[in-house]
């Protein structure tokens, strides 16, 4: 099992490096001159090239790409080009935001999907299997900011219910906090339920109709013991992994959402470094999110390794 | 001949304490809207401590009866009219609870797929324990009650199993544990499905004495259900034989295997292969005609359409069950003349002469596999040394792990040797992978695969399917390229019309046919049979077997025929190897190999093999499991469940060499072939 | 002999073209295909024919009538420069209905085409691949898009070939999983026995049975492409062009939601969120149809 853990760190490693490699790069082939946005299109050219030395853009290609790598590790993020500060504070107060946001949709999402997706196993066929599932999927594909602003149309301007934009006055208490995020979580839930619905729902639909189920019905077991004990155990361990998964769709629905609602977390970061072609934050945020997504992609297939007794132990004899 | 009242269904006493009663029962599935009838009228008892088979072949309804009777029919499936009553009670009119009870208390189930039927996340024990636990008892007690059970099949070292997980466990072991959690419970009626068909040869063996000890011991009444008939003979009271739903023939087991009185029935066992019966002569018959389709309604007999004998009567209304002896029913018209039957194939082939002159078309020499499993050194074969003789039909028998398809996977190319293997064909060296060889070498090897649907193209024509070897390896086209397909469609018994189909639409026998033209297409020297017919049923098998034979004569193909079923290995083969663990074990001619002198393992392989025509009176008792390739044992590797094992401990420490014991006898043994000879000469296995 | 029937309990079988016609017939019977199909086909005529069918010109503004809400006159209302919203949501189906589509097809061709060859050679090209692949969904794929279109431009050309390109992946993983699952079977080395070389391995023997995929692969991209362009347009960088595009509007008017004037981006985004539902009641038909 050992050798496993390390095998897929190793591989996650190898991804990560990929990923840097992709996205500095990427960075250098976009047009566009960084001392140039900084000082405007009305600076002297001498005045930009001195800069642009200042910001060590001229030197080659792969030592520009080892300090930015090595930086990176030590915690040094390079300073923005937008605000004239350390990338860092700013990335992790955003980071920060967004992992509240992200959070309430999560703890919302885990249990109403796997339900959903459990119950429409359970009624396979029928009309509420064939409700679940098509509002599902189609609330999975429609774009967050149509949810968004659904929502905000209705309950903000409408009825009034609750605030138009996510962010909450610094130093607000926990629930105005809350308050101002459910908004927001309503298009990120919207997005995640169909796929972890649909997870669940296959997973348990396998189980319920293998094998040992009808070992376990045949023994005379009640129907609530055989789809606790037999079902649900075999069938959420592929909904583990999905879950973990969801984290790039949920980050990518951040960006849309954080914009719609003026919340300050990463996805806004990232709109606002793009635009202004702010390398440094730009590809800092990136990266932060990539790392984060391998995080909880490794962190979903450790989990299941340990749940599931074939990975867990050898093979027979 | 006018039509008899039905007569009570005879059998032992039908009292209130019989085991099962089923009584005219009609089961319908709804499938795209509309019912399909899967079994029509079907009556039959169980007495109590009885033993019951259901024989029938695929769509019989057999395994409907089963799901049927525990009340597990699936959501499109009802019963639509008569009646069932397990120990006297009726499960259909019982509420959840009773149901449950009645599951947990008096009927118990067995099926194939034994790791399947055990949840892979919960340890054995535990799954035994909650049978238990289910008739009352407390945690701590169900558990011991569970190895105690777990001992009681036989398993040696129970406590440790029960810390397991399924996939730990081998697959004899599995279906013990399976058989132990179905009799725990006591039960009056234990049903099994095919419990053996996904099992070796020699673990089939000890688990039908295993179920067959505990049934004595329990006093349980058991429903085999089986498309085997060999083994429904073994274990069985009494037999009904399914066919498209109806019971067609029902009585006591020796009586209805040896006098049959349903054509059906004397049909499906001149089907299988018999003692005394070769592909030249004693010709396997088949039954014409293809199985209707499910839920199809009809009057009269519903096997009047393939009947030889057929009347007009028969296809007006269908027949009751008549009395065709002492505790035997057949439901035909003409159940007397049944008995003789005429035959739809010749019985006799009038072959070309084979070549005499036996001069190896392929040599193997020092061939060796090793795959790699996570690290461990799989053995998939050792130094095996074999000759493949022209025209001839090499059989190569084994249980898993033997190597036997491994083998035949490396003459082919589907998979590279080890270095230091040396095949040659005609004296020219056979490339271990696809590139390297020749053109000629690709056309002159050639398979059947075992199962057809994996093995056609599911998006392709049949025409394209056949086609495709004749454009690429015979390298024809245009007028030349339609008259051999034409020709070829011709050779296989298929029509011209089945060209324009996809697979999907024809039976497995059909299929079957389509793989056979395929690999004849090219013309090819070498065909490997893998399994030919063990995906199809058994009338099918036959008209197969036959095909091959007759293809033999025609085109002087050699045949290296791959089957763990022993009656069709005999039936078809010149010369036998025996693999076990990746060793060739005995190499020489059908006769002698299954007549002995032989090695310890063959002998203990056909002795575990049910026969229809009577058991032998000696049975060889393997013990423990066929051993891991990974870690074989020192020596002979059959030594750890040799019965014949040497005392002087030769056995042990060195592997005996492939020695010629007889002219044209190889064998790999340190037992001397007169010691052999003397001491198997029990009564001669037929 | 009698006619030749597969006999799995309860299939009906018929011959080739009865089946082709029967997947038509089914499809027809279910009531989410018949929906998603009927909406999708209101938007495309909506596509093709909008400027004859839109009451207005969906151009033309009209300074002293901003931001009605909705009337007699105008349906859906009013935006900021007097615009009719009904006209411009019914134009705007174009947009929508060109670049999603041509997307998805480029994305769903080259990612059969890598999904074939990564799943059928295995081996160190697939591991290699596999790892840049994963590399490239370490992030969200709505990113990606966002940040290349911010980098090379807005032009049609430019999300068509971005959103395919990123599809590519997508698809690619999907196709090879298929392919793998096909390779269980003995129709392969069969075909190999008799000399077949690897191309037609690949694109004659392995593609006609991953179809079923593919077709569903197609159609669950397509849903995503126009949720790609409909978020790239909101984000601002949707295709500058003359033709009114709904995500656009979304972008331009939602600053005035806070003063109460909803229709202005309520119905847009109703438009796209209805062209999303019907794309994906089709899919799932679709699948249902295939699978069952």
């Amino acid at each position: 099992m050992a050798i496993y853990l390390l095998r897929r760190l190793g591989l996650a490693v190898i991804t990560l490096f990929l990923l840097s490699l992709i996205i500095f790069f990427a960075g250098q082939v976009l047009p566009g001159d960084p001392a140039r946005s900084i000082l405007g299109p009305l600076a002297a050219e001498s005045a930009v090239r001195a800069l642009d030395h200042q910001l060590g853009v001229d030197r080659p290609l792969v030592t520009q790409y080892w300090s930015w790598i090595s930086g990176m590790l030590r915690g040094n993020m390079g300073e923005s080009y937008q605000y004239q500060s350390p990338v860092e504070p700013l990335l992790v107060t955003a980071l920060v935001n967004s992992a509240k946001l992200a959070a309430l949709a999560l703890i919302v999402i885990i249990p109403l999907g796997i339900l959903g997706g459990v119950i429409a196993a359970l009624y396979a066929g029928r009309p509420l299997d064939r409700i679940i599932t098509l509002t599902g999927s189609s609330a999975a594909t429609v774009p967050e900011f149509v949810s968004g602003i659904v929502v905000i149309v209705v309950f903000s301007v409408v009825l009034k219910l609750l605030p138009p934009s996510a962010q909450a006055q610094p130093g607000a208490s926990f629930l105005t906090q809350l308050k101002s995020l459910i908004l927001p979580a309503i298009p990120l839930v919207m997005v995640l339920f169909g796929y972890i619905a649909r997870m669940a729902r296959a997973g348990t639909i396998e189980a319920l109709e293998s094998d040992y189920v009808r070992t376990a019905t045949l023994k005379g077991l009640k129907r609530v013991v055989v789809i606790y004990r037999h079902v649900l155990r075999n069938s959420l361990l592929p909904t583990i992994t999905v879950i973990a998964t969801q984290t790039g769709y949920l980050i990518g629905g951040l960006v849309v959402v954080e914009r719609l609602f003026n919340y300050q977390g990463i996805g806004n970061l990232i709109y606002h470094a793009a635009n202004a072609k702010d390398f440094p934050m730009l590809e800092a945020s990136v990266l932060t999110i990539g790392v984060v997504y391998m995080v909880a992609t490794v962190g979903a297939d450790l989990l299941t390794t340990l749940l599931n007794p074939r990975q867990r132990t050898g093979a027979f004899r | 001949m006018t039509a008899t009242e039905a007569t009570a269904i005879p059998g032992p006493a039908a009292g209130p304490l019989s085991a099962v009663e089923v009584e005219h029962l009609d089961v319908t599935y709804r499938v795209r809207g509309s019912d399909r009838l899967a079994l029509r009228d079907v009556s039959f008892q169980i007495g109590r401590s009885e033993s019951y088979g259901l024989v029938g072949e695929s769509g019989s309804g057999k395994s409907t009866v089963a799901l049927a009777l525990t009340r597990y029919l699936p959501r499109n499936g009802k019963v639509s009219a008569g009646s069932i009553r397990i120990a006297g009670r009726d499960p259909l009119a019982m509420n959840p609870a009773q149901l449950r009870q009645l599951r947990a208390r008096s009927v118990s189930m067995v099926y194939q797929e034994p790791g399947k039927a055990l949840n892979p996340s919960m340890r054995v024990g535990r799954q035994v324990a909650e049978v238990y636990e289910v008739a009352g008892l407390g945690k701590a007690e169900a558990l011991e009650r569970s190895e105690a059970m777990l001992r009681t099949v036989q398993i040696s070292d129970p406590g440790d199993v029960m810390q397991r997980y399924p996939h730990q466990l081998s697959g004899g072991m599995a279906q013990r544990v399976v058989i132990a959690m179905a009799l725990a419970s006591e039960p009056e009626l234990l049903i099994l499905d095919e419990p053996t068909t996904a099992l070796d040869a020699t673990v089939e063996a000890e688990v039908l004495d295993l179920v067959a000890a505990l049934r004595q011991e329990l006093d349980t009444s058991l429903l085999f259900i089986s498309h085997n008939l060999a083994v429904i003979a073994k274990m069985c009271d009494r037999v009904g034989v399914l066919y498209a739903g109806e019971l067609i023939e029902e009585g006591p087991a020796r009586q209805v295997f040896d006098q049959p009185r349903h054509p059906y029935t004397v049909g499906l066992l001149r089907c299988l292969p018999r003692i005394g019966q070769r592909k030249d002569h004693g010709r396997l018959d088949t039954i014409p005609g293809f199985l209707p389709p499910p839920g199809e309604q009809q009057a009269g007999c519903i096997f009047a359409p393939r009947c030889p004998i057929v009347e007009q009567q028969c296809r007006e209304a269908a027949p009751p069950a008549f009395d065709t002896g002492p505790g035997q029913t057949s439901r035909c018209y003409l159940h007397e003349a049944a008995k003789d039957l005429p035959r739809s194939t010749p019985a006799d082939l009038q072959l070309a002469a084979t070549p005499t002159a036996s001069e190896p078309v392929v040599t193997i020499r020092n061939l060796s596999k090793t795959f790699n499993a996570d690290g461990h050194a799989v053995h998939a074969l050792a130094g095996v040394n074999l000759d493949i003789e022209r025209g001839e039909t090499l059989g190569l028998v084994g249980e898993s792990g033997s190597g036997k398809t491994t083998l035949a996977r490396i003459l082919l190319a589907l998979t590279a040797p080890d270095p230091g293997s040396a095949i040659e064909m005609d004296g020219q060296p056979l490339g271990g992978e696809l590139r390297r060889r020749s053109p000629a070498q690709l056309k002159a090897l050639q398979i059947v695969f075992q199962n057809p649907d994996s093995a056609l193209n599911r998006r392709h024509t049949v025409r394209r399917l056949i086609s495709r070897p004749l454009v690429k390896l015979a390298g024809l086209s245009g007028s030349a390229l339609t008259e051999r397909l034409a020709e070829l469609i011709r050779s296989v018994r298929m029509e011209p019309r089945h060209l324009a189909l996809r697979p999907r639409q024809l039976s497995g026998g059909l299929k079957q046919r389509v793989a056979i033209a395929r690999a004849f297409g090219g013309g090819p020297r070498i065909v490997v049979c893998d399994e030919p017919t063990s995906a199809l049923d058994v009338s099918v098998q036959a008209a197969i077997l036959n095909l091959l034979a007759d293809l033999q004569a025609k085109e002087q193909v050699t045949y290296l025929f791959i089957s763990h079923d022993l009656q069709l290995v005999r039936y078809l083969s010149d010369r036998i190897a025996v693999l076990y663990l990746g060793r060739l074990m005995e190499l020489g001619t059908a006769e002698r190999v299954f007549s002995g002198p032989h090695h310890p393992y063959t002998e203990a392989l056909l002795s575990a093999v049910p026969s229809l025509d009577g058991q032998r009176t000696q049975r060889i008792r393997l013990t423990g499991e066929i051993p891991s390739a990974a870690n074989p044992p020192s020596g002979c590797v059959f030594h750890t469940r040799c019965p014949r094992r040497l005392a002087s401990g030769i056995c042990e420490s060195t592997e005996p060499a492939l020695a010629e014991v007889e002219p044209g006898h190889l064998m790999s043994c340190h037992i001397p072939i007169d010691q052999l000879t003397t001491l198997q000469s029990y009564e001669p296995t037929p | 002999m009698t006619e030749t029937l597969a006999m799995p309990p309860g299939v009906v079988s018929t011959s080739a073209k009865r089946r082709e016609q029967s997947v038509w017939r089914l499809l027809l019977t279910r009531p989410t295909f018949v929906t998603g199909a009927l909406i999708l086909l209101f938007w495309i005529v909506c596509a093709i024919f909008g400027n004859q069918i839109a009451p207005h010109s969906p151009l033309a503004q009209q300074l002293l009538a901003t931001n009605q809400p909705p009337s007699a006159a105008h349906w859906f209302g009013t935006d900021q420069l007097g615009r009719d919203v009904l006209s411009r949501v019914i134009v705007g189906a174009q947009t929508m209905l060109v670049i999603a589509p041509l997307a998805t097809v480029v994305g769903t061709v080259l990612g059969t085409a890598l999904g074939l060859v990564l799943g059928y050679l295995g081996g160190v090209v697939d591991l290699v691949v596999s790892r840049v692949v994963e590399a490239v969904l370490a992030l969200p794929a709505i990113l990606v898009i966002f940040l290349f279109v911010v980098a090379l431009g807005v032009s049609t050309l430019t999300q068509v070939l971005v959103i395919g390109f990123i599809f590519t992946p997508l698809v690619a993983r999907t196709v090879r999983s298929a392919v793998q699952v096909e390779s269980q079977l003995d129709y392969l080395p069969a075909a190999r026995l008799i000399g077949e070389r690897s191309l037609r391995m690949m694109f004659v023997e392995i593609l006609p049975n991953v179809m079923p995929t593919v077709l569903v692969e197609f159609t669950i991209r397509l849903g995503y492409a126009i949720f790609a362009v409909a978020t790239l347009a909101f984000l601002g960088f949707g295709v500058q062009l003359s033709t009114p595009n709904w995500g656009t509007d979304i972008n331009a008017n939602y600053v005035v939601l806070g003063a109460g004037y909803w229709w202005e981006t309520l119905f847009p985004a109703l438009a796209i969120a209805s062209l999303i539902i019907a794309i994906n009641l089709v899919a799932d038909a679709i699948e249902q149809v295939l699978a069952g």
